[in-house]
């Protein structure tokens, strides 16, 4: 293909030319970065929380009677609850379960050193010491929850306590390789300061309840206290198709149990609906990122069309001179094919350099990592796909003109 | 003269309806996209008490300790203050009005029978509260310093509040049972929710929370009812000093009234005083001159309610509309140019570059409007879509009439704006060249 005719008809609609090719430029660079967002939000909500996630439901209870015992009242409800036909397994928690945001966090140290460089910094930073999210629960937590232990054991039944500080606890992989590097973390003790509380087991994943920082994400451990407030989860296991009838049934059942007591409908709710409620502004942006990008394509695949389509009609006469002294039709089709390949081309080009400038903007502004740079190519290969696509039938046109048009006067 | 360019401009549009079709999807969309955005900004960064939001102050002291570490994610513990403070100021009664407060929930039993009781969201706060806020009252009125100081268990209710306990908003006098306690109903405001909600502390939800109800602050305190919100200590466990009345936590709002900036600025010379003496006592020990004074819409600025999301939003949206300009200038380059032939005629005839201008400008103009329009639908099936995401601020995601006209005016000034180059192109056609070669 000889480029040389086409650059000198370029150089005759330079100003229109060059604004074709700064749309190409700019939606070339906001489509790369929005791809890139949708791909870390992606990223972002299908993190996993180390539990049975499609077989659990959860309802909130608070009691109102004054004179109960919240712990006798929880082990009375959970009887109530594990008659329901179709609950496998049910405790009660006393607020935490991953992603519903409601989380309690403690400093724990390796050890007696680590605590004294942490007071002395006045921040646990860099100290060696860690403060994972501390969950707690009745009896079979690790079971109904689903978590999967890796080393070491669940809890026994003496180790539960009522009142004051557990003796034992089951941390997460993640938690025990920051704390133990290159150590096995089982036996081992962690010091909060006043006590030392004994590793028991190791489960491979547990989220915390409100992972806002990235690198802490995964360090949560859970610890044999039976909840003590009389506000109470209890976390239900049964077979995902289950999981709305029972939450009916054990609101129902509470209810009777104890008629004193508040079980709020909105507070009712399938993990699912927990996840999905966290995850609810990212799924709305992913959204929102994938019609803003849709839509940049959409407006520039139309002026590629349009432009094209206005160009063949200019050139109607040129081209029928051109078939005229011998030019094929696939000559005329592969012209402006050609023509659109080095205007989205040079497009492509300036977009991703625009592309890498609009991300590190985006980074200096917003939490946001640097932009692979394989994006570029892949980005510049679907705008030249798209342009070609938005040539292909005002170029079409153009081939179909008859070499009978050059005889007619305009 | 206009009227003619009106008529020449939409017969050019109608020579070519897909090229012109184009163009108004191509601003419709961008325009529909934009205003979506901003819309939902204006609505969340919007003056929540028009008329006396100028007048509301709140101030700010610094009582953390020098070496004090605040966590990357966590709150900072200055934004509120400590009951001490709180009370210093209350005392000194430096501005027109000054109330201190903090949110509560309690549950609250309806007085009818039958009904389930339910958890319900209110504020704690000192008498001024009312005067201070312009809060209406329907029936009776607020409580007085002396209730204040001497805990008095008397209610003022929201009207909302009152006929869910009570079925009517009468009720003055009557018994409120809230969380564990009885409370003498003396006061019935009219539902009051300014959105942001400003005065309370920024952890809740502060665009869909609401006040329907409000207790003296010492009854609070006395009854150590539950408090809403971040309450930070930064002492150590076994010193006295912690506690709600302790002077080593954070958890009560203060907000003055001050009408003339000689009042703003004695007050926050009042405000460095107090902390010199305070840390002439040994309490404070940062420089006094932490100490600030913020007015209603700088402490909005200042906590930054717009989540990071809805800017990145209205961003990306605004690109979009830039890309969508360049669509359309290079299509309205394109279509002038062809016309020489008509525009050197013209020339010819006597119409000067600037008639040839103002035609071409007018042909965008309506395109602009068309576009507007359009951009207008979408823009109302955008916020149809915001408002139902269940966003803490989807509710508000309102046009008011200033952003409707403000749609049009952002399509023809975008419109407009595109064909500035195009049409200033289109002038400089020599007309003696194109009138030759045909």
């Amino acid at each position: 293909m000889e480029f040389r005719p086409i650059l000198s008809s370029l150089r005759r609609h330079k100003l229109t030319a060059s604004l074709l090719m700064l749309q190409v430029a700019f939606t070339c660079a906001i489509v790369c970065n929005v791809v890139f967002m949708v791909a870390q939000r992606i990223q972002r909500v299908s993190v996993s929380t180390g539990i049975a996630e499609s077989e659990l439901s959860v309802i909130h209870s608070s009691g109102i009677g004054k004179d109960e015992s919240p712990q006798a009242r929880h082990a009375a409800d959970l009887a109530a609850l594990r008659a329901i036909p179709g609950v496998r397994s049910a405790v009660a928690v006393s607020y935490s379960l991953p992603l519903n945001r409601s989380e309690s966090s403690r400093g724990f140290c390796p050890s007696k050193e680590a605590l004294d460089r942490a007071m002395q910094r006045n921040s646990i930073e860099g100290s060696g010491c860690m403060q994972p999210a501390v969950y707690d629960g009745t009896p079979g937590l690790v079971d109904t929850l689903g978590l999967r232990l890796v080393a070491g054991r669940d809890f026994l039944p003496d180790e539960y306590v009522d009142k004051g500080k557990p003796a034992v606890a089951i941390i997460t992989q993640a938690l025990a390789k920051a704390m133990y590097p290159g150590r096995s973390a089982l036996g081992q003790s962690m010091y909060d300061g006043h006590d030392f509380i004994r590793v028991v087991g190791i489960v491979d994943t547990l989220l915390r309840p409100a992972p806002n920082q990235p690198g802490v994400a995964g360090q949560s451990m859970i610890w044999p206290q039976r909840p003590v407030d009389a506000g109470v989860l209890y976390v239900l296991r049964s077979a995902p198709q289950d999981r709305a009838r029972i939450l009916r049934a054990g609101r129902a059942a509470l209810l009777a149990a104890s008629p004193s007591r508040l079980v709020d409908p909105q507070r009712m709710k399938t993990y699912t609906q927990i996840r999905a409620r966290y995850f609810q502004r990212d799924i709305t942006m992913i959204g929102l990122l994938i019609a803003a990008g849709l839509g940049l394509l959409f407006v520039t695949a139309l002026g590629i069309a349009g432009l094209a389509n206005f160009w063949v009609q200019q050139r109607t006469r040129t081209i029928g001179i051109r078939r005229a002294i011998g030019a094929t039709r696939g000559d005329i089709l592969r012209y402006f094919q050609a023509e659109n390949f080095l205007i989205v081309g040079a497009g492509v080009v300036i977009g991703a350099v625009l592309a890498v400038a609009l991300n590190l903007l985006l980074m200096s502004r917003y939490e946001l990592p640097r932009l692979p740079l394989w994006y570029l190519p892949v980005g510049a290969l679907a705008l030249w796909a798209l342009g070609q696509l938005s040539v292909l039938a005002p170029a079409l046109r153009a081939a179909a003109v008859p070499p009978v048009v050059a005889t007619r006067s305009v | 003269m206009i009227a003619y360019y009106v008529d020449l401009a939409l017969r050019s549009l109608r020579r070519s309806p897909v090229l012109t079709g184009l163009m108004v999807l191509a601003i419709g969309l961008g325009i529909g996209a934009s205003m979506t955005m901003i819309t939902v900004l204006h609505v969340m960064t919007d003056d929540p008490l028009p008329g006396r939001s100028a007048h509301l102050y709140t101030p700010h002291l610094d009582p953390l300790p020098r070496d004090y570490h605040r966590g990357e994610n966590s709150p900072d513990p200055s934004d509120n203050l400590t009951w001490p403070d709180a009370m210093g100021l209350l005392k000194a009664k430096r501005a027109v009005r000054q109330a201190a407060m903090a949110g509560g929930t309690l549950l609250a039993r309806p007085a009818q029978d039958g009904l389930q009781p339910f958890y319900v969201g209110g504020r704690y706060a000192t008498a001024d509260i009312f005067a201070l806020f312009g809060l209406r009252f329907e029936y009776g009125g607020g409580w007085s310093s002396a209730d204040d100081a001497a805990g008095a268990h008397v209610v003022v209710l929201a009207d909302m509040l009152a006929r869910k306990l009570f079925g009517r908003a009468d009720v003055v006098g009557r018994t409120a049972h809230l969380g564990e306690l009885d409370y003498r109903v003396i006061g019935v405001v009219a539902d009051w929710s300014p959105a942001p909600q400003f005065y309370a502390d920024n952890t809740g939800t502060q665009y869909s929370d609401t006040d329907r109800f409000f207790l003296p602050l010492s009854v609070a305190i006395d009854k150590d009812l539950p408090v809403n919100g971040n309450q930070s200590g930064w002492g150590s466990d076994d010193k006295a000093g912690s506690g709600k009345r302790g002077a080593e936590m954070s958890w009560l709002q203060f907000w003055v009234e001050l009408d003339t900036p000689a009042q703003v600025a004695a007050y926050r010379q009042y405000l460095v005083d107090y902390s010199v003496e305070q840390k002439a006592l040994g309490r404070f020990e940062r420089p006094p001159t932490d100490a600030k004074l913020y007015s209603l819409m700088g402490w909005l600025a200042h906590e930054n309610l717009v989540p990071d999301d809805v800017q990145l939003q209205l961003w990306l949206a605004l690109g979009f509309l830039f890309v969508c300009m360049l669509n359309i200038v290079a299509l309205l380059l394109a279509k002038f140019l062809r016309r020489g032939g008509e525009i050197s005629v013209r020339r010819a005839l006597g119409a000067r570059r600037r008639d040839i201008f103002a035609q071409l400008a007018i042909e965008s103009a309506l395109i602009g409007i068309a576009g507007g329009a359009l951009g207008l639908a979408i823009a109302q099936l955008g916020l149809w879509s915001v408002r139902h995401r269940p966003d803490d601020y989807a509710r508000l995601a309102q046009m008011d009439p200033t952003m409707l006209a403000g749609t049009f005016v952002l399509a023809v000034l975008a419109s407009v704006l595109a064909s500035l180059l195009p049409a200033w192109r289109a002038c400089r056609i020599a007309p003696a060249l194109q009138l030759k070669a045909q």
